[in-house]
């Protein structure tokens, strides 16, 4: 086997953490592996990449040609982008959809990931959210490589490894943080994978994905949540799962079954019924 | 053996730890650093040298740390120094004239060259100064070699009694692998030298050792044909074009090929110099040769020389613009000039992405120390800041606009001397506390000693910040009392505490001694935002 990965992200983003789990995880599971990183003046809230590679077989180049890349694993949306080039045709992008604005010029953050969600294979969730809702935004990183994790081809108990080990000097409770963020983004990749495989479109199946708890939608949900998107509730309902009001929604379907009731009633009933079983 | 996962920097100090090193010594430069931050992590349960273990230390510059690991050395034990190319620059004096001393126990230099200028303000090849100083160097290609090759390094100084160095370039000592390693050795026994005329270097002593520097070349190039990390592999199945590659062009270049796809004949250079008979069955075997090298056409200029198809055979390479001239390579360079094709990739977005050029960070100190001196700038049309190397650089970028030079470590007081000298009024210098340390003290007392219209800022954030925040040598009020003893007037000496409160009072301060015709220096004092929160 073979995997070859660019980490992207902006310095402070924790890129380096997210190579360290897997570079631990590769060596602890037999397999070579090379990882470039960037050091020095770079870091400085500037743009940050690193190229990962593992392989079965002796790597010879420590950088990825363009290409030849597998999977681009981004902590934001702006700094995946950078890197599609060097994605292969069938290669996955796995990114955050929340900016780090820190430059005059960013633009128009929709447009961007908007790009991400035309490439083939996108994994594209509101890490921040979804860190949040476990403890704090600064596990971002470990949601994302939760995500990102069926594409890598490694055991996923090496990967929770590697994450109690990165995390060790920080004590138990960063640990199970970072750990419940990284199963989160399992979760999360999962759902909008299977959202995206009943037809919902990315742009509602992010919002939605990042709203669920533990960010796991059942599959008996994923259907009824279709008819809810389609339906005259359905921009009513990306807005308010879009909007900055705090709330945690269950999994299940109960919720877009009781939504789809509601057609034809105002955005403050459709927020009731959207958050009435939420969790602050 | 036990598998570690390092960096090539990492691989290369675990291997120094193994050879039995006493001492390391260093200044800290991307992408060096982490050689001795790995030496400190690991050997901080180690006693200290005197009592057979290892004692390291971030040096005030390249130079203090070269000269700390002769004076290792002149003791029979080992030593390590490390910096990065521009490092070498600065340590070149020492490094030269150790070739002509010789050394007793093993001494290996181990450079991190940036092509590509990552982190740089040059991308100097260091195998020329290899070259220079008449001593081997290995070039290792990967992370294993890394450990293999210093640890081989320091056998090779202790049978040639010379220094040698050991090239990395960013890609390696930044990228991270699993390297086989073994056990640390004993360190050697303190066994001063019993020939202290080979190491004073008065002519009559310097000329024999200059005579028996060169009369060791033929027994080094004897050990270069030998040594395993040179590779020839003749393929003529393979056409008649052959390869010669280093360092991670030789990753690139075996990279290239898929897997039972036949690789044409190449020779991969690992030691310097370089062994003459494996270029010429190289030579013999093909029509043309290519040679990829990571930084300057040294092997190309070489197998070249003045003429331009040795033994008739046509040299291409970064002369003939094969390869790029500048510039650091990457697989898909080395994909062009192997005449493969792009592979298949995704299409870049239709629309341009904005940079993301580093910053300095929200609450920095330097920002508030630029917020005075734009300000007066304003007031100055004709003043020119001279500026250093550090975080602050980034100075020169908008919104402040308030850097005009940077050219080497400490160029910042010596070159506003100079433009004092040269009538400029105005003239202001701005230099980080370390690197003030480094090279800046010494310009400094020819300026006092003089008098000199100028104004020298020292930011003082009391750390090597660019670098990572290692530990400074003097800040607050050491700094003071050091500019007070090198002889600057103690009236116009200030340390300010820089905080947008104190901004105006600041201010003021500064307008005066801008219009002070004579030296002036200012000390901003405030913790770097980073390693205050650590």
């Amino acid at each position: 086997m073979e995997t070859n990965i660019i980490l992207a992200g902006v310095g402070g983003q924790g890129i380096v953490s997210i190579a360290y789990v897997i570079d631990m995880a590769a060596l602890e599971h037999g397999l070579s592996f090379k990882q470039a990183e960037v050091h020095g003046m770079s870091q400085r809230g500037g743009a940050v990449q690193s190229h990962l590679r593992i392989s079965s077989q002796p790597i010879h180049s420590d950088l990825i040609p363009r290409g030849h890349c597998d999977l681009i694993l981004s902590v934001e949306p702006l700094e995946s982008l950078r890197y599609v080039e060097f994605l292969a045709p069938t290669g996955t992008v796995v990114s955050a959809t929340e900016p780090f604005v820190n430059i005059p010029n960013y633009g128009d953050v929709d447009r961007v990931i908007d790009t991400m969600s035309a490439l083939p294979s996108h994994v594209v969730i509101p890490a921040e959210r979804l860190a949040r809702a476990v403890g704090s935004a600064r596990a971002a990183n470990m949601v994302i490589l939760g995500a990102a994790s069926p594409y890598l081809g490694l055991p996923e108990a090496l990967l929770e490894k590697g994450i109690i080990d990165a995390f060790r000097a920080k004590g138990d409770k960063i640990q199970q943080m970072n750990l419940a963020a990284f199963r989160a983004g399992k979760a999360a990749g999962a759902a909008y994978r299977a959202c995206l495989a009943a037809g919902i479109p990315s742009r509602n199946a992010r919002v939605l994905v990042g709203r669920v708890d533990g960010g796991t939608l059942h599959d008996q949900a994923i259907a009824p949540w279709k008819q809810v998107f389609d339906s005259s509730v359905g921009p009513t309902v990306h807005e308010l799962l879009a909007s900055g009001t705090q709330g945690r929604l269950p999994g299940s379907p109960d919720l877009p079954v009781a939504l789809l009731g509601a057609t034809g009633s105002s955005r403050d009933a459709v927020a009731a019924l959207l958050f009435q079983s939420a969790k602050a | 053996m036990q598998r570690r996962p390092l960096l090539g920097d990492e691989a290369v100090a675990l291997a120094a730890i193994h050879a039995g090193i006493s001492g390391a010594f260093s200044y800290p430069g991307t992408p060096a650093t982490e050689i001795l931050e790995f030496i400190h992590r690991e050997t901080r349960n180690m006693p200290r040298a005197s009592a057979d273990g290892v004692s390291h230390a971030w040096s005030a510059n390249e130079k203090v740390a070269f000269e700390e690991a002769l004076g290792v050395s002149y003791c029979g034990r080992r030593a390590i120094v490390s910096f990065k190319h521009v490092g070498l620059n600065v340590a070149a004096d020492p490094f030269m004239n150790a070739a002509v001393t010789g050394v007793k126990g093993g001494l290996v230099v181990a450079v991190a060259d940036d092509p590509g200028m990552h982190s740089s303000q040059n991308e100097q090849d260091s195998r020329v100064f290899a070259h220079f100083a008449l001593i081997p160097c290995l070039e290792p290609a990967t992370q294993q070699e890394c450990y293999d090759m210093t640890r081989a390094a320091f056998d090779l100084s202790e049978r040639f009694e010379i220094p040698v160095m050991i090239r990395l370039v960013t890609r390696l000592a930044h990228s991270r692998s699993g390297v086989q390693v073994g056990e640390r050795r004993q360190p050697n026994p303190l066994e001063p030298t019993r020939f202290p005329n080979q190491w004073t270097l008065l002519p009559s002593n310097a000329r024999v050792g200059y005579d028996k520097l060169t009369r060791k070349q033929p027994d080094i190039v004897a050990w270069s044909e030998q040594s395993p990390f040179n590779r020839l592999v003749l393929n003529p199945a393979a056409g008649r074009t052959g390869y010669l590659v280093t360092s991670v062009a030789s990753n690139y270049f075996l990279d290239s090929f898929a897997p039972g796809e036949q690789i044409p004949s190449y020779l991969r250079i690992g030691t310097y110099p370089v062994a003459p008979s494996l270029v010429r069955n190289l030579l013999e075997a093909v029509d043309e040769l290519v040679v990829i090298e990571e930084g300057y056409p040294v092997l190309e200029d070489m197998i070249r020389g003045l003429l331009d198809s040795p033994m008739g055979k046509r040299i291409r390479g970064r002369r003939d613009g094969l390869v790029p001239r500048t510039g650091e390579l990457d697989p898909d360079i080395v994909r062009t000039v192997l005449g493969k094709p792009p592979l298949p990739r995704q299409q870049t977005p239709a629309f341009e992405l904005p940079g993301r050029p580093p910053r300095l960070c929200d609450g920095c100190p330097h920002i508030d120390s630029y917020n005075i001196i734009s300000s007066l700038l304003g007031e100055h049309p004709s003043a020119r800041v001279f500026s250093d190397i550090g975080c602050y650089t980034l100075a020169a970028l908008p919104p402040y606009e308030a850097a005009h030079s940077c050219v080497d470590m400490g160029a910042s007081i010596s070159m506003a001397m100079g433009a004092a000298e040269a009538g400029l009024r105005p003239a202001i210098a701005t230099i980080g506390d370390s690197t003030f340390v480094h090279s800046g003290m010494t310009p400094l007392i020819g300026a006092a000693k003089r008098n000199l219209p100028m104004t020298v800022f020292i930011l003082d954030n009391s750390t090597v910040a660019m670098t990572g925040g290692q530990d400074t040598m003097a800040s607050g009020d050491d700094l003071v009392r050091i500019v007070k003893g090198l002889g600057v007037d103690p009236a116009h000496v200030h340390k300010l505490e820089v905080h947008r409160k104190n901004r105006e009072r600041n201010t003021e301060i500064v307008r005066n001694e801008l219009a002070y015709e004579g030296l002036s220096v200012i000390i901003t004092a405030r913790e770097c935002v980073v390693t205050a929160r650590k």
